[in-house]
């Protein structure tokens, strides 16, 4: 670079007139804090960030027109890879979706392992986001002690399902599989311990002065403007909205258990801390109870055309025969219609939006994934503040870019 | 939920079914009945934007937005009907979120928003060319 007026000032006129050089600068796609490959491309004046623009779309994997060309059951195994740390929610919130269609109920037994199951991974799930936030900020220990819990969350998934992580457990019509052997004693136990090991991540941070520093303060954002750029989940209970759609809408029996829903004012990247730390406890205590709780019977909903039957009845019914033939060779078929299924995911509104036009294969459908709004508002979250809050800002969204992509 | 009156002119068909209240308006009515909903109705969030493809009928596309209000604990699904060639216009002028869920109609179903401030491609590469989700668009092969 030999003379400086031959370059071209990036940053448009403003920049010029100022006469002031702004640097753009690519954070991404390969950056460890975007957790996945999000590409920023930041326009700095010195530490501030001037403007941000976020370029997704490198984890497509053209998920939504492959359910197309899926029977209905096939889908299930397709939701786990959108959102590969909240995967249990993504199968519940697509089997309601097609039992509404179906018009069928699953027995008590499945709705409660359903809410037991989901809530872990709402635990689960939050210990990735806390381990790989204290992480960016410096906090390296923390994530120790948060994947310490969560392998034996994963092993609870893998004991149930067969499956650490890709589990499709909550097949449309119930379960995939009955409760394993020992599943009791095990998740007690986990359960029982939790409580205490959420006291210790809260040892390592919550007064801590340097993450304090970090987080007070930082990513604040109206409300006005988090519900009109499409912020759900924890982030807007962070800023005093009281909503969360297992209270709001209850779906899979949630209003048959005893839970808070926390919230803060502060509206802060600490706010969101602390919202994520209650809810895990509050997921430990809705777990409880339908651990307690659970009843006796069948795993599966009463309906022969959708649910396999059982070996033994297979062996011995002409019509069970029929029905597990017609199940596996062709699928179910669906009746014509349109639903939105809305749940409460560990990052906030997860839909699945299910067109079917009668046949055995879906005829659409989209995934509301709650990373992509979220993410959207990450530009008016980060501008004028400095290049070190962003990684702050972007812990606080815990995005998934598997759900961003899809 | 019954259809709000204030939406009533703007409505050329409803119907509820699952508790979920749909309904359809002109494309030349869109902006205006957005307006309305996200004012006067009380719907401050939407929830999702997206198509569906009901290739070969026309008018092809379906864009379906279902909105959301958090305070009065409602949602609706609004549905408006264009072909490929016509041009839809864009609701990001009511609510800024509805910026990235346009981008990705346009993306995979083509479907085109005037008024849009940075229609470009979402998920598929710059150049790429055709638009994934349409029903003649083959889910696999070699190009």
């Amino acid at each position: 670079m030999s003379s400086q007026d031959t370059l071209t000032l990036p940053g448009g006129p403003d920049a010029a007139t100022a006469g002031r050089r702004t640097m753009t600068l690519n954070m991404g796609p390969q950056h460890p804090s975007t957790h996945g490959v999000l590409r920023l491309v930041l326009e700095l004046d010195g530490e501030r960030v001037l403007s941000a623009k976020p370029d997704i779309g490198y984890l497509h994997t053209g998920i939504e027109k492959e359910f197309e060309a899926k029977t209905y059951q096939q889908g299930v195994t397709l939701t786990d890879r959108i959102d590969y740390l909240a995967n249990l929610s993504n199968n519940l919130c697509y089997a309601l979706a097609v039992e509404k269609l179906l018009g069928i109920e699953v027995p008590p037994k499945a709705v409660y392992t359903r809410v037991m199951l989901t809530e872990l991974t709402r635990i689960s799930s939050h210990l990735v986001w806390l381990g790989t936030h204290a992480i960016d900020l410096g906090a390296m220990s923390v994530f120790l002690y948060c994947f310490r819990e969560r392998e034996e969350l994963l092993r609870i998934y893998e004991m149930f399902s067969g499956q650490r992580m890709m589990t499709s457990y909550f097949r449309i019509g119930g379960l995939a599989l009955d409760h394993p052997r020992g599943w009791r004693r095990r998740v007690a136990k986990l359960l029982d311990e939790l409580p205490g090991k959420i006291d210790e991540y809260e040892d390592l941070l919550t007064n801590n002065r340097i993450w304090k520093i970090r987080t007070q303060g930082i990513g604040i954002l109206p409300v006005e403007d988090m519900l009109d750029l499409g912020i759900t989940g924890p982030m807007l209970r962070a800023a005093g909205v009281d909503y969360d759609i297992r209270k709001a809408e209850p779906y899979s029996g949630y209003d048959l258990f005893d839970f808070r829903v926390p919230t803060r004012t502060e509206n802060d990247v600490y706010a969101r801390y602390q919202v994520r730390i209650e809810e895990m406890r509050e997921s430990v205590k809705i777990a409880r109870q339908a651990l307690e709780g659970m009843p006796d019977g069948p795993f599966t909903a009463d309906a022969p055309k959708v649910v396999l039957p059982e070996r033994e009845k297979m062996k011995t019914q002409m019509e069970a025969l029929i029905y597990h033939f017609k199940i596996v060779t062709e699928g179910f078929r669906v009746p014509e219609g349109e639903v939105y299924q809305a749940i409460e995911s560990p990052r906030g509104e997860l839909g699945y939006y299910l067109v079917s036009d009668g046949t055995a294969k879906p005829y659409r459908v989209h995934v509301r994934g709650p990373s992509f709004g979220n993410l959207q508002a990450l530009p008016s979250m980060i501008q004028g503040g400095l290049v070190s809050d962003v990684i702050a800002c972007l812990g606080s969204m815990d995005f998934v870019l598997g759900d961003t992509d899809r | 939920m019954d259809i709000p009156e204030l939406l009533q002119p703007f409505a050329l068909a409803s119907q509820t079914r699952f508790g979920e209240l749909t309904v359809e308006v002109a494309p030349r009515n869109l902006v205006e009945a957005c307006r309305v909903l996200k004012h006067d109705l009380g719907f401050e969030r939407v929830s999702t934007i997206t198509a569906v493809d009901r290739f070969p009928s026309s008018p092809r596309f379906e864009v379906v937005y279902h909105l959301h209000s958090v305070r009065n604990r409602q949602r609706i699904r609004i549905k408006t009907r264009v072909n490929e060639d016509a041009e839809l216009d864009s609701v990001t002028g009511v609510w800024r979120g509805a910026n990235w869920y346009e981008r990705e109609v346009f993306d995979l179903f083509g479907v085109r928003f005037a008024n849009h401030p940075d229609l470009r491609r979402i998920m598929m590469p710059d150049d790429w060319s055709g638009h994934p989700l349409r029903k003649d668009y083959p889910v696999e092969g070699y190009k």
